[in-house]
């Protein structure tokens, strides 16, 4: 499935800002068998004084930039057109009960490797509530794969979407005391949900098509970015991609920008400026699958 | 060389009186119960001394660390509370036959550290190859994932350590623990020496004892030759004054001539490290890092982070920055580590390691679970990626198989099971003991001692001393060292004369005068404030005098209460014998200079310290009226002598220049409200008085003008006096000369927004007569005056 994605995002300032200097993670990834990105192009307004790209530990793409002048705004645009191919059937995944042992034996310790997902990071640390509540949501006869797919199912069920309910800077542990949230939360939760019951699971940020109800037109601008979960089912199964806020595998709708821990390592943007009275922010963004 | 016993002093009541614990060895006496040789000097000194004698040496050394402000802060304590150093005055003696023992397994310990951090940044073999688990890394906090795959530009990721030493019962050294993120402690170690050559001046001469100026000489050096900027200055990178070793940067920074230097000080252009400083960007490309590697960046490493520099990560990155040592060593402080890098020792280097370090467990394997569960109760146990020892923290740990700290409680077996990939097992460490001097007495107490190395041309140097740490009781397990104790100097002695050259008296080989290094913008508007801060505090306390001594008087009540109005202007309760709102503004005169500790002489900031210790004892017994009048003088005489000494010591640099802004700015601000409102028609009788009291003109006024005073006079005095160091437009003047100065080497024509207000405020007041300067006149000047401050914030200060 081809689509063309553009995003916008905008920040207005009070008062001049100066010095800043920003880490973005807007482009989406080009991954093997899963996404192909044909074509790609991030542009920030004002001109940057400097402007870097690179690739992050995790092989995210990331632009970092910066502005001396003062400015009052910054607008980012990203357009790419993204190829989403049918991955591969999922292979066999380890039963629950011998994944501490498959892990035991790793020492890989390269970008996808699965212990680095395996212990608490900064805004997904383990929580004993969380811990207790996935554990009870699995039964110890189950695959791995099993285990993810009924954590989901729960968190689907417990939850509920609520996008006043937190912020980008609520804790997991209190989302989940309040069982309400964004995709963000949910991911966070799903996250420690399954670190906790010793499942390494990953962040994954990225875009997803919304389709819009029969008979209505699609509203231009009104997708958003998306958060959802990757899970590690075993040596041979590898990683699987799970969206607990629809509750479904992460599929053709789903478009892979950033992988890390948790949110921190992959926030779309983060900036450090020195600016003084409020800022205002603005995101649109559109995902429109191409005929053919 | 055998141990001989040497012949005894005459008096020999000191040692013979000392009573080392049974089976625990002991610094000062042998297994056999003889003296150790180092030892002798030390102690015929001792005992050819009176106990009165002793009592008044060993005071000199803490009169030493009391004028030299030594002091810890506890992390967060808004208070400032400073506590006295608890130091101990007789020194760990070593003699050097053992201490070369011992450098030389510190340096081989050394070279292991930086193979395996190399490793961990780069190929990764050694997970790779199983001699460390691959979850101690992956899941390790400290494992700096951004790191990974950059080379650190000096080429070592360690040029500076520190390593935790003790000795265990078998008479052997062990390494307790390794510090290498950002150790602390050097400072503190050379601030004992000092101390201790005050203690034993002519003992210390007498002694082979090694000096330690040598190692911080070829540490600077090393430091030196790292830039590659020689335009650059080495800065230390400090998280700040609320951290407890912030006095030690401070005293080191000013020890080595480096810049000492806060996140917020730095900024990243092009990938190049700047410093922020009033006269614009200035380079620097070494730091020596005082700051836990995961602050330094909030970009990418802590994003709550906020000590660190934006950008910094990535101008390591580019290779525009040797940092001392590179971010991410701290992994290498992880108490796991300790179970694997005896066998890593052999792989990397064919040999075991000299010095062993505590006996270490990973409880992630069944046979290591299995021994730390059945030795538990010689062990403690605790966090498998913590870079503290168990006992060092809140955390859940277990101390010879007894649960302590967590919330709840715990069975040991269930926590070990539940969380064996996570726990450690230490052996459980008892220490040596030391002589230390109590109640006229010698008593032993567990010891050990932080020695430090530093990576140069030629190779690691270790310090010829290090950091005694003294345990508070006679318990010799190495936990006992958490309840706090006392340190002590740590004197390596020779059987030969020693190199004697201080730091100082190096000479270079040609003399070059040292250029100062340029203002961090922080720093200066520290310097401003604490100007203003003074100034004000000096305002308030002559206003509030005026006031007390006239509540006797027959001062009218119309009087009063202007006054009373001036002090409301400056949050001041006129109803308070010592103002709240005065101890206010003087706490915010010692926090600023708190901040910029690095450029404070001792005596000043000793000064400031009295100024403020004395409000906070006088504000108890004062009483409204004469007696707080009184109190008032006092304190004026005591501010007086403090700002003598930073006008008489202080080095004329832009540091000077800001600090003499403030205070010229605060000045002038405060005499023009008050002649706004003392000189106004209206003012009730007795203003003018009381204008010409407060800026402490009355004689002045006599001489000048044999007559009562007048309004054209009072203004003449106090506004318009070029020459009278309390008139508006004297403070002016000055402020006026120290733009020119900051200005100096720019170039012409590029006047800042600050200095054409400051040439037409001054030009504007010289162009008025005691006629024209009417009270709207004086107001309007006044704002001008408190507007300068934003100008020259956004001039330099940005």
């Amino acid at each position: 499935m081809l689509y063309d994605i553009t995003l916008r995002i905008s920040y207005d300032y009070a008062s001049p800002a100066v010095g800043g200097r920003h880490l973005v993670r807007l482009l989406p990834l080009d991954i093997a068998g899963q996404q192909r990105l044909v074509a790609g192009h991030l542009e920030i307004t004002p001109r940057p004084s400097e402007r870097f790209e690179q690739t992050d530990f995790f092989g995210n793409r990331v632009t970092e930039f910066s502005h001396r002048a003062p400015h009052e705004s910054i607008v980012l645009k990203m357009q790419a057109r993204i190829d989403r191919l049918p991955g591969p059937a999922p292979l066999a995944a380890t039963p629950l009960a011998a994944l501490a042992g498959e892990l035991a034996l790793c020492r890989d310790m390269g970008p996808d490797a699965p212990l680095h997902f395996l212990a608490g990071s900064p805004r997904a640390p383990l929580d004993g509530a969380m811990t207790a509540y996935a554990r009870a949501a699995v039964h110890p006869g189950m695959t791995t794969a099993e285990a993810v797919a009924a954590v989901a199912a729960a968190l689907y069920r417990d939850i509920r979407f609520d996008a006043k309910a937190t912020t980008v800077d609520t804790p997991a542990a209190e989302a989940f005391a309040k069982r309400r949230g964004v995709c963000q939360d949910y991911s966070h939760i799903m996250i420690a949900c399954l670190r906790g019951i010793g499942i390494p699971a990953a962040y994954v940020s990225g875009f997803l098509r919304t389709i819009p109800p029969p008979g209505k037109p699609r509203l231009e601008g009104a997708d958003a970015m998306h958060a959802w979960v990757r899970a590690w089912c075993g040596a041979q199964a590898g990683w699987v991609e799970v969206d607990p806020t629809n509750n479904c595998t992460a599929g053709a709708d789903h478009v892979v920008v950033a992988y890390g821990r948790d949110y921190s390592d992959v926030a779309p943007v983060k900036g450090m400026l020195r600016v003084s009275g409020n800022r205002k922010s603005a995101q649109a963004v559109d995902v429109i699958p191409l005929p053919g | 060389m055998k141990g001989q016993a040497v012949p005894l002093p005459p008096d020999t009541r000191l040692f013979d009186s000392y009573r080392p614990l049974p089976g625990v060895p002991d610094e000062l006496v042998d297994a056999n119960g003889a003296m150790r040789p180092a030892w002798a000097g030390l102690i015929d000194h001792l005992s050819g001394m009176t106990p009165l004698q002793i009592d008044q040496a060993f005071a000199q050394g803490d009169q030493h660390l009391a004028d030299a402000g030594v002091f810890f802060r506890k992390y967060g304590d808004a208070t400032l509370a400073a506590r006295d150093w608890p130091y101990r005055a007789v020194p760990i003696i070593l003699p050097e036959s053992e201490w070369s023992g011992i450098a030389a397994g510190l340096i081989q310990r050394a070279e292991v550290l930086e193979h395996v951090v190399a490793d961990l940044y780069g190929a990764n073999t050694l997970v790779a190859n199983g001699y460390l688990p691959a979850a101690l890394i992956a899941e390790n906090p400290e494992w700096l994932r951004p790191m990974v795959g950059v080379q650190p530009r000096s080429g070592h990721y360690l040029h500076f350590m520190a390593f935790e030493i003790g000795r265990g019962p078998d008479g052997r050294w062990w390494v307790l623990a390794d510090r290498t993120d950002a150790p602390s402690g050097a400072g503190f170690a050379l601030e004992n020496r000092v101390a201790s050559t005050r203690v034993f001046p002519d003992l210390y001469r007498q002694t082979n004892v090694h000096r330690l100026a040598g190692f911080f000489r070829q540490f600077r050096d090393a430091l030196d030759r790292l830039r590659q900027n020689p335009a650059s200055r080495v800065g230390i990178l400090s998280p700040g004054p609320l951290t407890d070793t912030y006095y030690e940067q401070a005293y080191i920074a000013r020890y080595l001539g480096m810049a000492l230097l806060e996140g917020e000080d730095l900024t990243v252009e092009d990938g190049q490290l700047r410093i922020r400083t009033v006269q614009g960007l200035a380079p620097v490309d070494v730091l020596w890092r005082r700051m836990d590697g995961i602050w330094c960046d909030p970009l990418e490493l802590n994003e709550n982070s906020a000590l660190g520099t934006p950008g910094l990560m990535s101008a390591i990155r580019q290779g525009h920055v040797a940092m001392v040592n590179a971010l991410g060593v701290g992994v290498l402080e992880t108490q796991a580590l300790m179970a694997f890098l005896p066998a890593i020792s052999q792989v990397l280097t064919g040999q075991p390691l000299s010095l062993p370090n505590v006996a270490t467990w990973w409880c992630g394997t069944d046979a290591a679970l299995a021994h730390v569960r059945a030795n538990a109760g010689q062990m403690m146990i605790g966090a498998a990626l913590s870079t503290r020892m168990p006992f060092e923290g809140t955390a859940r740990h277990a101390i010879g198989g007894q649960m302590r700290g967590g919330e709840d409680d715990a069975d040991l077996h269930d926590w070990l099971t539940d969380n064996a990939g996570a726990l450690v097992g230490k052996e459980l460490v008892t220490l040596s003991t030391t002589p230390v001097y109590e109640a006229g007495a010698l008593v032993p107490r567990p010891m050990t001692i932080r020695v430090f190395l530093a990576r140069t041309a030629q190779g690691w140097q270790v310090m010829p001393g290090g950091f005694g740490r003294i345990g508070s009781t006679e318990d010799t397990t190495a936990i006992s060292m958490r309840n706090g104790g006392s340190v002590a100097d740590v004197w390596v002695v020779s059987d030969h004369p020693v190199e004697t050259a201080t730091l100082l008296s190096s000479p270079p080989d040609r003399f070059e005068r040292a250029q100062p290094g340029p203002l961090p913008s922080r720093a200066a508007d520290n310097l401003f404030w604490l100007g203003r801060y003074i100034e004000r505090t000096e305002g308030i306390l002559r206003l509030v005098r005026a006031y007390n001594s006239r509540l006797c008087e027959s001062a009218t009540e119309p009087l009063l209460k202007t006054i009373r109005d001036r002090l409301t202007f400056y949050r001041i309760d006129p109803a308070q014998p010592l103002p709240e709102g005065l101890r206010a503004t003087m706490s915010s005169a010692v926090y600023s200079a708190s901040q910029i500790r690095d450029r404070f002489s001792v005596d000043g900031w000793a000064a400031l310290q009295d100024l403020d210790k004395s409000m906070g004892r006088m504000a108890n017994s004062a009483t409204v009226g004469n007696d707080a009048a009184l109190v008032m003088s006092v304190l004026l005489r005591k501010i007086a002598g403090f700002s003598g000494l930073v006008h008489e010591n202080m080095y004329r640099t832009a540091g000077w220049q800001f600090l003499t802004i403030g205070r010229s700015l605060e000045r002038a601000a405060m005499m023009t409200e008050l002649l706004a409102a003392m000189a106004d028609p209206d003012a009730p009788q007795g203003g003018l008085d009381l204008a010409i009291e407060v800026g402490d003109s009355t004689m002045v006024h006599r001489q000048r003008y044999a007559v009562l005073t007048s309004r054209e006079t009072v203004i003449d005095l106090l506004a318009l006096d070029e020459f009278n160091p309390r008139s508006v437009r004297f403070q002016l003047g000055v402020i006026g000369k120290q733009v020119q100065n900051l200005s100096a080497g720019r170039a012409p024509g590029q006047m800042t927004a600050f200095e054409r207000k400051v040439l037409a405020l001054d030009t504007g007041l010289a162009l008025h007569t005691v006629q024209t300067l009417d009270t709207a006149a004086l107001k309007a000047i006044h704002a001008d005056i408190l507007d300068l401050s934003n100008a020259l914030n956004s001039a330099f200060l940005h």
